[in-house]
């Protein structure tokens, strides 16, 4: 970790909701009683186009307004863009990588330019298309980002989510349980992953 | 009692502006806007203040209504935002010099072009000789500390001015961050009840709002207006020592961050400064003498104010988010160098050019920075007297 606490970079796409998901974690992170910062890149607004959101989380009070170059974890919220977008720049070969594919850490490896730390792997799309019916893969990714970074414990998280979701989804809580759905099916999903790397 | 949050720099001046409950807002409500009039306006519609929302065709036209609503009696605000502030041109003056105390929310973003909507400081920079109050904030904390204090400023008898409360663009306008917000009474007796001395819809005393006026009286206007930009300046040391004392933070004109024995200093406005003030304390890690001075109110510009504080320095490194197009560096370096002359300050300067059109600005770059300037001092080294950083090589 740098003197700035945990960093954690975002890569996704317009639409599939990486700032969301960033501006989320800052949200639950501030529960934990930390300080935070959950921040997007804005470029072009559009669908599609490739986009960056970041996360700064400490104990200490956050003063750069920077981006984040060398993150402790990047999350990417869609595999598409391990080809377009040089993801591990910077990361540190103590952090790890969280990759939004059904295909396993081992088959993403060989994509990720001589990575050396920890690659995980989320199939985001088919954990959120089973809990509601539909892709919106930020909110596996977030439960990732949590799962793995251990800003804050399972329990801790999922009751704060629950809260989150209520104040966010208040016009239509017919999405609240499906999306609760998805972060407790995505820290199942990686828990086989986590104990292998001696981080469950 | 205060309570500790977190949240947007947008939302946390939407939320002062909800504590505040002016009575009138006309604003554009699309971008280039930002969220705040949506935001205010969201307060409006589910009926937690009484403020009038005027949904405009235009910059022009929200500035021309906030001035009509400010003439009325009515305290008034508006919200813009780059090229939205670029339209409100022509008004910005007629506010000004009409002596109206409106509060404007400027989120600061470029002008074009190329076209790019990113943060830096040429739109409030651009209209810094309009007659207008320009206060500046690192977070979302100081836009919104700022905020709560733009009326007692813009208000007070002695002033009488527009004032703008500005924060950079993204990012802290669209970046979450920890907030302290403060009580809802507390901020309304803060800020107190508006009580104009004159306005139009004021039967017993009739006034004339924006009259025609010869050469033989025009001058003399004019003057006025700058005494009362002179005036604005014990106003708001009056008013950031009141909320000092009530809130617990803030700053007069500026932030002196390990200043006091330093050797070199790098004096710069917004979001920037809080990257520096980091790079500040890597350096004195290291045993480097080195501070920064993050400028809080550009307009007035506290000149002697600023030389005194830089008196005692090797070197002071001057850093613009704007280009001014004069040759020999931007808004900030030409008027601090010119008071640091008039104080007989004889100190090297450089003027640094950055963060132009959202180029990122990075703890690295404040290093590089305050090597050159020792290296300036130390070893005589010949460097521009204006330069950029942070271009591609």
């Amino acid at each position: 970790m740098s003197s700035s606490g945990l960093e954690i970079r975002w890569h996704g796409r317009g639409g599939q909701g990486a700032k969301t998901a960033a501006l989320l974690l800052a949200d639950v992170a501030f529960k934990t009683g930390a300080y935070v910062q959950g921040f997007p890149e804005y470029g072009p607004e559009r669908m599609g186009a490739p986009i960056t959101a970041f996360n700064r989380i400490s104990q200490n009070e956050i003063r750069v307004h920077s981006n984040i170059y060398n993150p402790d974890l990047v999350v990417v919220v869609d595999e598409t863009l391990l080809v377009a977008v040089d993801v591990t720049a910077g990361l540190s070969k103590d952090g790890a990588i969280i990759v939004n594919t059904p295909k396993s850490a081992e088959e993403i490896k060989p994509l990720l330019k001589g990575y050396e730390g920890k690659v995980f792997t989320v199939d985001g799309r088919k954990i959120s298309v089973d809990a509601l019916g539909k892709n919106f893969p930020n909110s596996p990714m977030l439960a990732a980002a949590v799962a793995v970074s251990k800003v804050m414990p399972k329990e801790q998280f999922i009751t704060e989510m629950q809260a989150s979701y209520a104040h966010k989804f208040a016009k239509k809580p017919e999405v609240i349980e499906g999306n609760m759905k998805a972060l407790n099916m995505t820290f199942d999903a990686l828990e086989p992953a986590l104990k292998a790397a001696g981080l469950a | 009692m205060a309570k500790k949050d977190r949240m947007s720099g947008n939302e946390a001046v939407a939320y002062a502006i909800r504590q505040i409950n002016p009575d009138v807002m006309p604003a554009f409500p699309i971008t280039p806007s930002t969220e705040i009039p949506q935001m205010v306006s969201t307060y409006i519609a589910n009926g937690d203040i009484e403020t009038e929302f005027i949904p405009v065709e235009s910059e022009h036209s929200a500035m021309s209504a906030a001035i009509g609503s400010e003439a009325a009696g009515a305290r008034t605000l508006t919200a813009t935002s780059s090229c939205g502030l670029a339209l409100m041109w022509e008004e910005l003056l007629i506010a000004a010099s009409n002596r109206m105390p409106l509060a404007l929310a400027l989120v600061n973003r470029t002008l074009s072009g190329p076209i790019n909507i990113n943060c830096d400081h040429s739109d409030g920079m651009g209209a810094r000789d309009t007659g207008w109050i320009q206060i500046y904030a690192e977070n979302n904390q100081e836009a919104y500390d700022n905020f709560i204090q733009a009326y007692p400023i813009a208000e007070d008898p002695r002033v009488h001015l527009p004032i703008m409360i500005c924060q950079d663009g993204f990012i802290t306008s669209h970046a979450v961050e920890n907030i302290t917000l403060e009580e809802d009474a507390d901020v309304k007796e803060f800020v107190g009840e508006y009580h104009p001395e004159e306005f139009l819809l004021n039967p017993g005393k009739p006034v004339a709002v924006g009259p025609y006026s010869l050469s033989c009286y025009a001058m003399e206007a004019r003057y006025n207006q700058a005494q009362a930009m002179e005036n604005a300046k014990e106003v708001i040391v009056e008013v950031a020592q009141k909320f000092k004392k009530q809130f617990g933070r803030g700053f007069e004109f500026f932030e002196e961050y390990k200043t006091e024995d330093a050797d070199y200093i790098m004096v710069i406005m917004g979001s920037a400064a809080g990257t520096a003030k980091q790079a500040v304390d890597d350096l004195r890690a290291q045993g480097k003498k080195v501070g920064v001075i993050k400028l809080r109110v550009f307009r007035p510009f506290p000149a002697e104010e600023l030389a005194a504080a830089l008196k005692n320095c090797k070197a002071v490194a001057i850093m613009d988010r704007t280009e001014s197009y004069n040759t020999h560096g931007g808004p900030l370096a030409a008027e601090l160098t010119a008071g640091l002359y008039r104080a007989k300050v004889w100190i090297e300067t450089v003027c640094y050019t950055y963060g132009l059109a959202g180029r990122d600005f990075m703890v690295e770059t404040v290093y590089d920075i305050f090597n050159e300037l020792e290296d300036v001092v130390e070893n005589g080294k010949k460097v521009e007297q204006h330069k950029y950083v942070g271009l591609r090589k």
